[in-house]
């Protein structure tokens, strides 16, 4: 089994439902610094496609995505 | 790279028809697109003040509305339908975590959306500016058009 990622910044966005996932992961990468690696939990089934979406917008990189009973795990490294 | 720019033409006033606005200007403010809202007609209720979390909807004329039982039309005319159909959808969006039109608003504000409300609509309906939340523009058509040729997203909801 892999290790897990490591992450700098926690961010749960469970139960929230389109946009709030991405206004909330978009306000926390802001904070964050070059490089540095966001984990963002969500129940939205729609946030797997909007998550991959923002990122290819806003130049950021999910490096893993993990889901498991319901709720979807998303490490995203600011590369923007 | 300059940013992509996106514009919403806001004409609606009712709750349901101020969502998505809100919710593609603030997406579209998080993808780091330049986003303009122009308030136009009912739209300027939205950004009335005191008002983004009082806007109603109604099931009259709406045969698509979901409600627990089926309601023939005319019973939908009847005193406190609207008022029921505006909680009862308010209650839906709160228990699926969906965010408030004042919550969606201010964080368009936050994000730097521009808002234009539309000078000639407020005219006719009697609004003051005074009327209107800070942070809001009073232009015109052309203001629109302007931004619109720069944009390579324009709506008209």
């Amino acid at each position: 089994m892999l290790a897990d990622v490591k992450f700098d910044q926690f961010l749960d966005a469970k139960g929230m439902s389109c946009p709030l996932p991405i206004l909330k992961t978009k306000k926390t990468v802001e904070t964050m610094a070059r490089d540095q690696v966001l984990k963002v939990e969500t129940t939205d089934p729609g946030s797997k496609n909007d998550m991959a979406s923002w990122a290819k917008r806003t130049g950021n990189e999910i490096m893993k995505v993990e889901e498991a009973s319901g709720t979807f795990t998303f490490y995203i490294k600011k590369t923007s | 790279m300059a940013n992509k720019k996106m514009t919403i033409i806001a004409s609606k006033g009712s709750l349901d028809m101020a969502y998505p606005p809100l919710i593609l200007a603030t997406t579209a403010a998080a993808m780091d697109v330049d986003v303009t809202i122009f308030f136009t007609f009912y739209g300027l209720e939205i950004i009335k003040k005191g008002n983004a979390d009082s806007l109603k909807v109604s099931p009259l004329g709406n045969p698509a509305m979901p409600m627990p039982v089926p309601i023939p039309t005319l019973v939908s005319t009847l005193p406190g339908m609207e008022v029921m159909a505006t909680a009862m959808m308010k209650s839906m969006f709160n228990k699926h975590g969906v965010a408030s039109i004042q919550t969606l608003l201010d964080m368009a504000k936050e994000s730097g959306v521009k808002l234009i409300a539309c000078q000639m609509t407020m005219d006719v309906m009697g609004y003051k500016q005074s009327d209107i939340i800070e942070g809001v523009e009073f232009a015109g058509a052309a203001a629109w058009l302007d931004a619109a040729s720069d944009a390579g997203i324009n709506l008209f909801i």
